[in-house]
C-alpha cells in the first residue's frame, strides 16, 4: 500500500478553504508595496479539498507503527506509553492560548507549574536548580557544557578537552564540539564499564569535564561511580549526566548524590511526553550549586507566593532557545509527575529493570549476551552468534517488522559488533515480553535454517527495505548538479503545468 | 499505579524466572550508600485528582481571547483548521518514534518529505530540512553553517531581528569562537549578514540590497522570514538569499506559553551538505516502489560523531506536520488570503491609531505587513487599561531596544475580527 504525495493529488480546481474577507477599509498590499516587494508567482503548495486533505494524512498515519499499536523495544529511547490525560492537560486553553510576552500576573499558573516541575526534578535526581528551556537531550547537552565552560572561565581556568566513552550516544561528542571542546575518547573495559586506568591516563588539568551515561549504553551501571566522581573532581574537571537512561533508577537512587555537576533529562523518555515521530521533546538541565549562577535566562523565582521571572543574571551563558523551553511539554511531564508520585516513579524504574532482566533471560540463549547480567533497564545482544549464517542484526531488525514488533536500536552502542539494544520499559506486559522473546526465537531458527529468505525481510509493510545506497548516489549527483532530481523534495514535472500554478496574483481570487 | 502493567504475580513469575529472590538481586551493581529510602515526592494520584490540580494552575493564567489580542513579538494568534489537531492527535503520528525504520515509518517519513517540499516552495530555495525546534536556534544553526562555509567568524545581524533570536545566536556563537556584530559594516571577515523580514517590529527591510551586500564581500545572506509573508513577499530564493530560516507557529500551532513550535531552515543546493539535523529522501525497495528514508546521515551526530554539523536529534516532527496539514489546507490561495486580510486590518487600524492624540508611527517611512510600531503617549499605562478591559494591547519593545522608548508593537491577523478593532478603538478613546 502507498498514498501518493499531496502534491500529486493536488488539483488546480480545487477551490481555496473559505476564510474571512478583511471588511475594512485598508489597502491592498499592491497599492502600498512596490513590484519589487512582492512575489511574481504563488509558492506551489498542493491544492486540494479538506476531505481529500483529511483521507490523505489518515492513509499517511495507517502506514506508521506507534507506540499506541505496537512494541518498540528501542534501546536508550526509552519508548513507554504516553498517557492520555496528559494531552488533555496540554490542550487545556489555560495553557495552549497563553501568549509567552502577557504580562507576569496573568500566567501566574504557567511560572507556578515550571516551578513546581523544577522541583520535582531536583529531587528526581539530586540537584540544586533546573533550567527548562532546551528543547531536546541534545540541546541540554550543550547547554550543560556552556555552562561547565563558563564555570570554568571564570575560574580562569583554561580547560579545553572532554572525555567521552566510547560506549557514549552520538550526541555527546558533537554537543561537546559546539560547544568548543576538544573530544577525548575514554575506553571501556572488557566488563563493559568505562575503563578506569584509561580515565586515570586521560585526566589532566585540560579536562572540562566527563560526560557519562548511568546505567551506561550497554544497560550496566558503573559500579565504580564514587571511584569516578572522585577522580574527576580531584583534577578540577566536572561530571556531565547524560539522562538518556534515566529510566533505570529513579527512586532507586539519584545522579546529584553520585557526584554529578550537571545532569539533563529527556521528557520525552523518562516522563512520558510523546515522541511525535521525531520530536517535539524537551531537555531540562539540572546542576548542583557551583553552576547555578550560569543558568540560561530567564529562571523561575517564587517569593512569598508570587512567582517572577528573573533575567538579571550576570553570569549566565545567556539563552539557548526563544521564550520559556517546550511548555507544552513541561506541562504533559508535570501531570506525569503528579499521577505517578515518587511511589509511583519508583515502582516504574523497579518494573523497568525487572522487564529487561526478564527479557535478557528469555533471549539469552538465542543471541549472544557479551556482558554479564543483572543489567539494569536495557541490554545489549549481539548477533555475532549468526556470523556464520550470514545473518545481521540488520536482518533481525527488519524480520521483527515483520512480526509487528518495532526493531530494537541496531550497531549501537559501536563497542559491539552486530549490537541489538533492547529496552522494553515497565509499560510492556509480561505477555508482550514472551510474545517478543518468541518473535527472536523463530528469526534465530529460521536465521539457522533458510538464512536466504530473512535478508528479503521485511515483506509485509508499505514498503520493502529501500535501497539508501542508491538513494544516496541520486543526491550526490543532484549536489554535484549532475542531475535536476533533488530527491530531498518533491519538484512538478516540467511538463505538468496543473501540479505548480502558473497564475499570476493578479489573477488569484484575492 | 497508573500506566504500569505487571501484576505482583507477574513480578513474582518473573524473578522466578530470573532465578533471583527479590529486586535488590538486580540492583547489586548499585552502591549501597547510593540507594533511596524513597523520593521526596508526593504519592501519586487519581486522574480525576491530577486534572484538577492541573486544571486550577491553568485557570490562574488569564486567556485572552484571540480576536482581542494585538501583542506579536514572534508568537501570533492564528486561525487554526480543525485539521490540523485531528491529524496531529493521531497516535499513530504523535506516538510514534524518530523513524529510523523506514519501512514501519512510512507516514512520518512522507510527512516530513512534504514538509521539506512546502518549506522549499514557500521559500524558493532548493532544499529543506526535516525541521529545528524554533526560530531562534534556526538562526543560530544558519550561522554555523555559514561559518563553515566560509571559513569566517563574524556575522553581522542587521536591524530589528528578534532579539532573542539574537541572544540565542550570542550563546550558539560563543562555544564555536563566532563573532555577533550589529549594525556593523560587511567586510572580508563577515560569514554572513542576518536580517529578518519583516523585522521584529513589523517593518519590512530591503533583503534584496542586503543580500548584496553579502554577497559583494563573499559572505551568506542568511533571511529570516515569516512563512505567512512568503504568500505575499518576494521569497528568499527569488532575491538570491542563500539560506532562509524562521519561526512555524503561525502554521497551524497555538501560542501555548511560547512552545513547542516549529523552526525551519532552507538554502541552496551548494550549502546542502552543511544543514543540520534531519533530512527526508525518496528511496525504491527492491520491487521499484518509492518510499522514504532519512538521507545525508552522514552529516549527523550518530554517524560522525564530533564532526557533525549540529548535535540536533530530536527535532520538532510532530509540529512539522502541523504546519504541513495547515499549508495544504490553505493552498497557495488561501495562505495569500490570509495574509492579504491581515495586511488590510493592519493597516487600517494604523489609520485609526495615527488619529489619536500623541500617537504616531514610529518609523512612518517604513513600510509593514501586519504587524507596526507606535511612539504612543505613556505607552505602559495604555497597556494596563487594555488589559483591564480584556485586551492584549501592544508590546513594550523598550525592554528590549533602549532607544525604543514608549514603543508599542501592535499585530492584528485574520482572527482580529472589525468589531475587535473597533472595541480595541473605543478602549483607546475613552
Amino acid at each position: 500500500m502507498s498514498e501518493p504525495l499531496s502534491f500529486e493529488l493536488s488539483r488546480p480546481a480545487v477551490d481555496p478553504p473559505r476564510l474571512p474577507e478583511a471588511e475594512v477599509a485598508g489597502p491592498a498590499p499592491a497599492d502600498v508595496l512596490g513590484r519589487e516587494m512582492l512575489r511574481a508567482r504563488p509558492p506551489g503548495l498542493p491544492r486540494l479539498s479538506e476531505p481529500e486533505i483529511m483521507r490523505h494524512y489518515s492513509r499517511l498515519a495507517s502506514l506508521n507503527y506507534s507506540i499506541s499499536e505496537n512494541f518498540y523495544p528501542l534501546g536508550s529511547c526509552t519508548m513507554k506509553y504516553n498517557p492520555v490525560v496528559n494531552e488533555a492537560a496540554a490542550a487545556l486553553s489555560g495553557f495552549a492560548d497563553l501568549h509567552p510576552y502577557q504580562d507576569e500576573d496573568s500566567v501566574q499558573g504557567a511560572l507556578e507549574l515550571m516551578w513546581r516541575l523544577e522541583r520535582a526534578l531536583c529531587a528526581i535526581v539530586g540537584v540544586e536548580r533546573v533550567t527548562l528551556q532546551p528543547a531536546a537531550g541534545a540541546h541540554g547537552e550543550w547547554t550543560a557544557l556552556r555552562m561547565i565552560a563558563a564555570f570554568h572561565h571564570s575560574r580562569e581556568e583554561n580547560r579545553t578537552e572532554v572525555l567521552v566513552p566510547d560506549s557514549a550516544h552520538g550526541t555527546n561528542p558533537a554537543s561537546a564540539a559546539l560547544s568548543g571542546f576538544h573530544v577525548i575518547e575514554v575506553r571501556s573495559g572488557d566488563d563493559g564499564r568505562i575503563s578506569l586506568a584509561d580515565l586515570e591516563s586521560k585526566l589532566s588539568p585540560r579536562t572540562a569535564a566527563l560526560m557519562l551515561t548511568n546505567p551506561n549504553t550497554l544497560g550496566l551501571f558503573e559500579r565504580e561511580i564514587l571511584d569516578i566522581a572522585e577522580m574527576v573532581h580531584a583534577t578540577g574537571a566536572m561530571l556531565y549526566y547524560d539522562g538518556a537512561n534515566l529510566n533505570a533508577f529513579m527512586g532507586i537512587c539519584r545522579p546529584g548524590d553520585m557526584g554529578f555537576d550537571a545532569v539533563h533529562m529527556n521528557l520525552h523518555k523518562t516522563f512520558t511526553t510523546p515522541h511525535g515521530g521525531g520530536g517535539p521533546g524537551a531537555g531540562p538541565v539540572g546542576v548542583k550549586s557551583e553552576l547555578v549562577p550560569f543558568l540560561p535566562a530567564p529562571t523561575v523565582e517564587r517569593t512569598n507566593g508570587h512567582l517572577r521571572l528573573d533575567f538579571k543574571r550576570p553570569q549566565s551563558i545567556g539563552r539557548v532557545r526563544s521564550f520559556y523551553g517546550n511548555f507544552g511539554m513541561l506541562v504533559r511531564a508535570y501531570t506525569y509527575i503528579l499521577a505517578m508520585g515518587g511511589d509511583g516513579l519508583s515502582q516504574a524504574s523497579q518494573d523497568a529493570v525487572l522487564s529487561a532482566n526478564y527479557l535478557r533471560k528469555l533471549v539469552e540463549g538465542d543471541l549472544d549476551m557479551p556482558h554479564e547480567g543483572p543489567c539494569m533497564h536495557e541490554f545489549v545482544a549481539s548477533a555475532q552468534n549468526l556470523h556464520e549464517e550470514g545473518v545481521r542484526a540488520l536482518d533481525i531488525a527488519k524480520a521483527l517488522l515483520d512480526r509487528d514488533f518495532y526493531a530494537p536500536t541496531v550497531y549501537f552502542p559501536l563497542v559491539v559488533p552486530e549490537a541489538i539494544m533492547v529496552e522494553p520499559t515497565e509499560t510492556e506486559s509480561k505477555a508482550t515480553l514472551d510474545a517478543f522473546a518468541g518473535a527472536i526465537k523463530e528469526i534465530v531458527a529460521k536465521a539457522k535454517s533458510d538464512p536466504q529468505s530473512l535478508h528479503e525481510e521485511p515483506t509485509k509493510l508499505p514498503v520493502g527495505r529501500l535501497d539508501e545506497v542508491s538513494a544516496a548516489r541520486r543526491i550526490n549527483a543532484y549536489l554535484q548538479g549532475l542531475s535536476e532530481d533533488p530527491v530531498l523534495r518533491w519538484k512538478a514535472p516540467a511538463e505538468a503545468p496543473e501540479t505548480a500554478p502558473q497564475q499570476t496574483l493578479q489573477e488569484s481570487p484575492c | 499505579m497508573p500506566y504500569l502493567v505487571h501484576s505482583p504475580e507477574d513480578r513474582s513469575a518473573m524473578l522466578e524466572t530470573l532465578g533471583v529472590r527479590s529486586m535488590n538481586d538486580l540492583l547489586v551493581d548499585i552502591p549501597q550508600s547510593l540507594r533511596l529510602e524513597s523520593l521526596q515526592l508526593p504519592n501519586g494520584l487519581s486522574e480525576f485528582e491530577t486534572m484538577a490540580q492541573v486544571s486550577s494552575l491553568a485557570e490562574r493564567n488569564h486567556v485572552y481571547p484571540d480576536r482581542l489580542t494585538f501583542r506579536g513579538g514572534g508568537i501570533y494568534r492564528r486561525f487554526i483548521p480543525a485539521a490540523v489537531s485531528a491529524v496531529t492527535s493521531k497516535p499513530e503520528f504523535y506516538t510514534a518514534y524518530t523513524p529510523y525504520q523506514a519501512e514501519a515509518s512510512q507516514g512520518t517519513l512522507q510527512a516530513i518529505f512534504e514538509f521539506q517540499t512546502l518549506i522549499a516552495e514557500l521559500t524558493a530555495l532548493d532544499v529543506s530540512n526535516a525541521s529545528l525546534y524554533d526560530g531562534a536556534t534556526a538562526v543560530a544553526e544558519a550561522a554555523m553553517m555559514a561559518y563553515v562555509h566560509t571559513g569566517r567568524n563574524e556575522v553581522l545581524v542587521s536591524g530589528y531581528v528578534h532579539p532573542e533570536y539574537v541572544q540565542v545566536l550570542r550563546a550558539f556563537g560563543e562555544g564555536r569562537g563566532i563573532k555577533v556584530r550589529k549594525g556593523a559594516e560587511p567586510n572580508k571577515k563577515t560569514a554572513a549578514i542576518i536580517f529578518q523580514q519583516p523585522d521584529f517590529l513589523g517593518l519590512l527591510v530591503d533583503a534584496r540590497r542586503l543580500t548584496q551586500a553579502a554577497h559583494d564581500v563573499g559572505a551568506l545572506a542568511i533571511a529570516c522570514v515569516d512563512p505567512i509573508s512568503l504568500a505575499m513577499l518576494a521569497p528568499p530564493g527569488e532575491y538570491g538569499a542563500d539560506i532562509a530560516v524562521g519561526e512555524g507557529q503561525q502554521l497551524g500551532l497555538s501560542p501555548s506559553f511560547g512552545g513547542p513550535h516549529v523552526g525551519f531552515i532552507a538554502c541552496k543546493r551548494e550549502l546542502v551538505r552543511k544543514l543540520p539535523g534531519r533530512l527526508v529522501g525518496t528511496a525504491h525497495d527492491a520491487h521499484g516502489r518509492r518510499g522514504f528514508v532519512l538521507a545525508l546521515a552522514a552529516r549527523e551526530q550518530h554517524i560522525r560523531r564530533e564532526k557533525a554539523t549540529s548535535n540536533i536529534c530530536t527535532n520538532h516532527s510532530l509540529c512539522a506536520l502541523a504546519a504541513a496539514v495547515y499549508l495544504t489546507y490553505m493552498g497557495p490561495y488561501g495562505l495569500r488570503q490570509i495574509a492579504d486580510v491581515s495586511f488590510r486590518r493592519a493597516h487600517s487600524l494604523a489609520d485609526r491609531l495615527a488619529r489619536l492624540q500623541g500617537w504616531e508611527p514610529a518609523f512612518p517611512e517604513r513600510q509593514f505587513l501586519n504587524e507596526f510600531p507606535f511612539r504612543v503617549p505613556k505607552a505602559r499605562s495604555v497597556v494596563r487599561k487594555l488589559a483591564r478591559k480584556g485586551i492584549l494591547g501592544g508590546l513594550e519593545v523598550n525592554r528590549w531596544f533602549r532607544e525604543l522608548k514608549d514603543v508599542l508593537t501592535f499585530t492584528c491577523t485574520e482572527v482580529n475580527d472589525p468589531q475587535a478593532l473597533d472595541e480595541l478603538m473605543a478602549v483607546l478613546e475613552s
